[in-house]
Formats: structure tokens, C-alpha cells, sequence
């Protein structure tokens, strides 16, 4: 997708794409492709919308959508545009501009308290939109709306635009700023599916406050000449970088 | 017309159960009697606009009809991305009502002052934009966007404007060109509070002998073009007054008369930003921005004098 639409941040959608493999093909998310829009289905809002290459191969595998439309990505009159988009079946919300997502997921989960209905949000964020004003008055209005129906996860995977998270707008500890916020915290790795797994479906019922996923991850994870490499937020793959990135991640 | 607002609206939540109030920290003792009646359907969330527009995109998603409620600039300039993005382009139900409209919190400053909101929420896609002129028009525009949600901006003066409009059951429909006076000489046509310097203003210019028409333009998006049209073919001046700045009322009649070839004369009086320093209440400020009824009048009579001269 990445190679032929010519697009970036093929990093970040490394290190996220086992957080959506494992939420939407691990069942945890209770959504179906045969009514994407059914009332009570679960929703995950994806606020980091310029890794929407993961998002949507995943809802493509899920079947919300064939997988030749993959071949679509960022062509012209396409539906695929390089940040998420709500005009695709299983979509949510729109992205792309950092620091919405979670505003909004927490607007999902209150809806879910005051209507007495049973869903859960799930909001995947970056770490470098942690930097966003409107995230920190979303993860007060969370805690203090009680959201135990809430999950954010956080793709930690240290690095935004022009380097290292902490260089830029220095974030750690970022459990402790969470705690203080009163959210409850649990840090995991975030290519470990099962840990993926184990976390995400946490029963919150007895709890009172929304829950904070750190997934430590790494950008560009599983190809060795990306991995960690701040250029991959930016550049596309030739066509050998492309074959040697397919080589390894098929072992 | 914020009195009017929450009382519309607090009776409308009585059979729309999907109404649903938040403020922004803001609305002590006007958002009370809501508050009390429908606490499941209400949230205070704090000094946090971006938060608050965004959670209402939310809350709409999921069904709701969320009205954000705070005070000139703030629920709109402020969160400006979040209407643009989480509410219009997903086409959510959620009104942004701001009262203080123009400079109606007067000496609290340009802080406090609304002045360029309709022109950066006229562009926006699916919105509409609603400038009531009156307590009617107020109550009017809160019923019908509660009849037909989406997104939509609602722009109040403050407190204690007068009734202009003779009586509720007169406004035939809200979405046109209120004409509450003739002119064939000159029609003066505002948007929003406004409306009370210029009638007053059309008051004195029939006194001095004038054909003198008023008319408020409570929709803005849709802006009722066919009405404009029609008062163009009778009247020799349109002169357009409203407590903004560019980019609101006067472009919008004036991209209409010119995509019209429409040669009627036209002049706008607005805010202008060289008198965004001074400190006053708002009847003094109005003076100083040259829209209170003797400035308008006298500039109304100035064009129709030039237009003399010309011809």
C-alpha cells in the first residue's frame, strides 16, 4: 500500500499494527463487518490517523471491506486517503489531525453511562500526540466522568516528527502523569500479542476509572533497516526496500 | 435572548429525549433550570472547549443532539479544528450556541468579544449559521434546530434584548429575510442584536423623510439569497450592519449581488479592527465602531446623498 501510493509513516503503522491485529482478529473488539454500524457494537477510535495503512489492512482482513481496495490506497476518487476515514465501513471517526481521538472516544463512552448500554471505546493514540493540549483535557474529563468503559491505548513507541519523544516535549514518566490524572495504568509490551490480549480485555466493571495501556513498542518494528529509524516517519520504500521489508517480516 | 434559549430548549428536552446540554464552566444562573431537570442529559465540562466540542462529536455519534453552550469566542474560535473536523465533516448533530455575539460583554474586552466567528464557521461544510435578531427569532431558531439536527451554530446577543418582531406567530418562516419595514430609498439589513440600533435607525430616517426599510437576516447558512435578490429590485441602497467584522453579513451580500450582476448599490457598516483597543459597554463600543442608530442613520443618509450627486 505504502510503496505504491507512495505514502509515509509506514514506522508508526509497524508499531502499531499488532495492537489493531490483536484487538479487531483477537475478537476482543465486539464489532461485525455484516452491520458495522449496529448500536451497541464497541467502538475503537484510531487518533493517530496517519498510520491509517494498519487500520486499514487490518479491517480488511476483518472483512469490513475486500482487500483489493487495499491496492487503492491514496489513489485519486479512492476512499482510502492516507488519514483515517469515516466514509469506510468500520471506520468510526476521522483523523488525522493529532489530539481529537480521544476527546471524541470519551464523548463514545459517556454516551454508553447515560444510555445505560454495555459497549466499550477503545482509543489508540501516539505518544508524540500526547504533546496536544485537547489530549490532556480528554484524560481529565475521562477520570473525572468516571469512565471505567474507556480504554486508551498508547502506542509508545518514542518518536514523533523530528525525534526522540523525550528530545522534542520531554513525556516521561508517563505512567505517573496518567496515574495523577486518575486513571489506572498498565504497561505492557507492545508486540506481545497475548499480553496485547490479556490487557485489553480486563474486566472494569469494579473499577472507577479509565484505563491507560502503555504498549512499548518500536517504529518500524519487524524490519530491521526501519526499526527505530525516525526517516521511516517520512519515507516511502523503493521497490528493493520494499521486497527485503516483505522478506523478512514473511519469516 | 440566552433567557429565551434555555427556555426553548429546557421545554423542548421535555419530549426530545435526545437533547443534550454542555456548558463550558460557564452559565451561572441561566443553565440552572436545565441543569435540575435533566441531569442525565447535562455536563459541565469545565474551562476545556476543545474537549467539550470534541466529546459532544462523540455523544452525537452515538445519538444524541448535543447543544455546547458557552460565551463569545470561546465555543467557537477556540475549538475552532474541533467543529471543523469532529463535528461538520462527520455531519454530527451538535449546535454551538454562543451568547455575547459581537461586542456584548462590552468592557470585559476583546477577549470577550465575538467578532470574526461567523466568518470562519460560514465555510465550514454542513453547518448552518444562525444569528437571531430578536428573543422570537431566538426561540424560533432553537425549535427548529431541534426539529432538524445537524451541525449548526447559534449565535446569541446576551441579555435583555428587546422584541423586535410584533409577535412570535408573524414570522412566517425563519430561513428568509425578515422585512420588517419597506424602504424603497434604503433597506438596512442586519444580523443579530444589531437589530435594535437599526430599526431605530430606519425610525429616524423615516422622521427625516426617507423611505427607510429594516430587515434582520437570522440564517446566514443557508442565506437567503432569493430575498436579497428581490429586496435589490426595490430599493436604491442596500446598506448591511452587523457587529462583526469581515466576512460575515456584508461579504455574503456582496458575493450575492455581484454572482447576480445585480448593480444596486451597496455599503456595509461592520467592526473594524483599529477599534478593537478601546474600553466601553457595548452601546458606547457600537458608537465607536459607528453602528448605533445615529451613526447608521447618518451614514445611510451620506450614501443616499452621494447616490444624488452621482445621478
Amino acid at each position: 500500500m505504502i510503496y505504491k501510493a507512495k505514502a509515509s509513516h509506514i514506522g508508526g503503522a509497524f508499531s502499531v499494527i499488532d495492537i489493531l491485529t490483536s484487538l479487531y482478529l483477537g475478537n476482543i473488539l465486539k464489532v461485525s463487518p455484516d452491520s458495522p454500524d449496529a448500536p451497541d457494537r464497541d467502538r475503537l477510535i484510531f487518533s493517530k490517523g496517519h498510520c491509517t495503512s494498519a487500520l486499514y489492512a487490518v479491517l480488511a482482513m476483518k472483512g469490513f471491506f475486500s482487500k483489493d481496495l487495499l491496492e487503492r490506497f491514496g489513489e485519486d476518487e479512492s476512499l482510502l486517503l492516507c488519514h483515517t476515514s469515516h466514509h469506510l465501513p468500520g471506520v468510526e471517526f476521522s483523523t488525522g489531525s493529532l489530539g481529537h481521538g480521544l476527546s471524541f472516544a470519551t464523548g463514545c463512552a459517556l454516551a454508553a453511562k447515560r444510555l445505560s448500554r454495555t459497549w466499550k471505546t477503545y482509543a489508540i493514540l501516539s505518544d508524540g500526540e500526547l504533546n496536544e493540549g485537547s489530549t490532556w483535557e480528554a484524560i481529565q474529563s475521562a477520570a473525572h466522568l468516571r469512565l471505567n468503559n474507556l480504554v486508551a491505548v498508547i502506542d509508545a513507541n518514542r518518536s514523533q516528527g523530528l525525534g526522540n519523544t523525550d528530545s522534542v516535549l520531554k513525556l516521561t514518566p508517563l505512567a505517573g502523569k496518567f496515574a495523577a490524572f486518575n486513571w489506572d495504568v498498565i504497561e505492557i509490551e507492545g508486540h506481545d500479542h497475548e499480553q496485547i490480549l490479556h490487557a485489553t480485555s480486563i474486566d472494569r466493571s469494579e473499577h472507577d476509572s479509565p484505563l491507560c495501556i502503555i504498549a512499548h513498542t518500536t517504529k518500524g518494528k519487524g524490519v530491521n533497516f526501519m526499526e527505530g529509524k525516525l526517516e521511516w516517519h517520512y519515507r516511502s520504500p523503493n521497490e528493493k526496500e520494499r521486497d527485503q521489508a516483505l522478506e523478512q517480516l514473511s519469516r | 435572548m440566552r433567557q429565551a434559549f434555555i427556555e426553548e430548549l429546557t421545554l423542548l428536552a421535555e419530549t426530545n429525549l435526545n437533547l443534550f446540554l454542555i456548558v463550558g464552566d460557564l452559565g451561572y444562573s441561566v443553565v440552572e433550570p436545565f441543569a435540575e431537570r435533566f441531569p442525565d442529559r447535562f455536563l459541565n465540562a469545565g474551562v476545556a472547549e476543545q474537549n467539550m466540542t470534541g466529546l459532544a462529536a462523540g455523544l452525537a455519534s452515538c445519538g444524541f443532539h448535543v447543544f455546547t453552550y458557552s460565551i463569545a469566542n470561546f465555543p467557537t474560535l477556540r475549538c475552532l479544528e474541533q467543529i471543523r473536523n469532529d463535528v461538520c465533516y462527520h455531519n454530527l448533530p451538535v449546535t454551538v450556541v454562543s451568547v455575547g455575539g459581537g461586542m456584548a460583554y462590552g468592557n470585559l474586552g476583546y477577549s470577550h468579544h465575538a467578532t470574526e466567528d461567523l466568518a470562519v464557521t460560514l465555510p465550514l461544510p454542513n453547518i448552518r449559521v444562525i444569528a437571531p435578531g430578536d428573543p422570537f427569532e431566538t426561540r424560533l431558531a432553537t425549535r427548529e434546530l431541534c426539529k432538524k439536527p445537524g451541525p449548526s451554530y447559534l449565535r446569541l446577543g446576551k441579555a435583555r434584548e428587546p422584541t423586535i418582531h410584533a409577535a412570535i406567530d408573524g414570522i412566517k418562516d425563519l430561513r428568509t429575510l425578515q422585512i420588517l419595514q419597506e424602504g424603497s430609498d434604503v433597506m438596512l439589513v442586519s444580523t443579530g442584536g444589531i437589530l435594535e440600533q437599526v430599526k431605530a435607525a430606519a425610525e429616524r430616517l423615516t422622521q427625516s423623510g426617507i423611505c427607510a426599510g429594516y430587515s434582520s437576516s437570522p440564517y446566514l447558512k443557508p442565506f437567503d439569497e432569493a430575498g436579497l435578490l428581490s429586496i435589490a429590485l426595490k430599493t436604491k441602497i442596500i446598506i448591511s450592519v452587523e457587529e462583526h467584522g469581515v466576512g460575515g453579513l456584508s461579504s455574503l451580500i456582496s458575493e450575492t449581488l455581484h454572482r447576480n450582476n445585480m448593480n444596486t448599490l451597496f455599503r456595509c457598516l461592520k467592526t473594524q479592527t483599529e477599534n478593537y483597543k478601546f474600553v466601553g459597554s457595548q452601546k458606547h463600543l457600537r458608537a465607536k465602531h459607528g453602528l448605533d442608530e445615529e451613526h447608521i442613520s447618518s451614514f445611510a443618509m451620506t450614501c443616499l446623498a452621494d447616490l444624488a450627486d452621482a445621478t
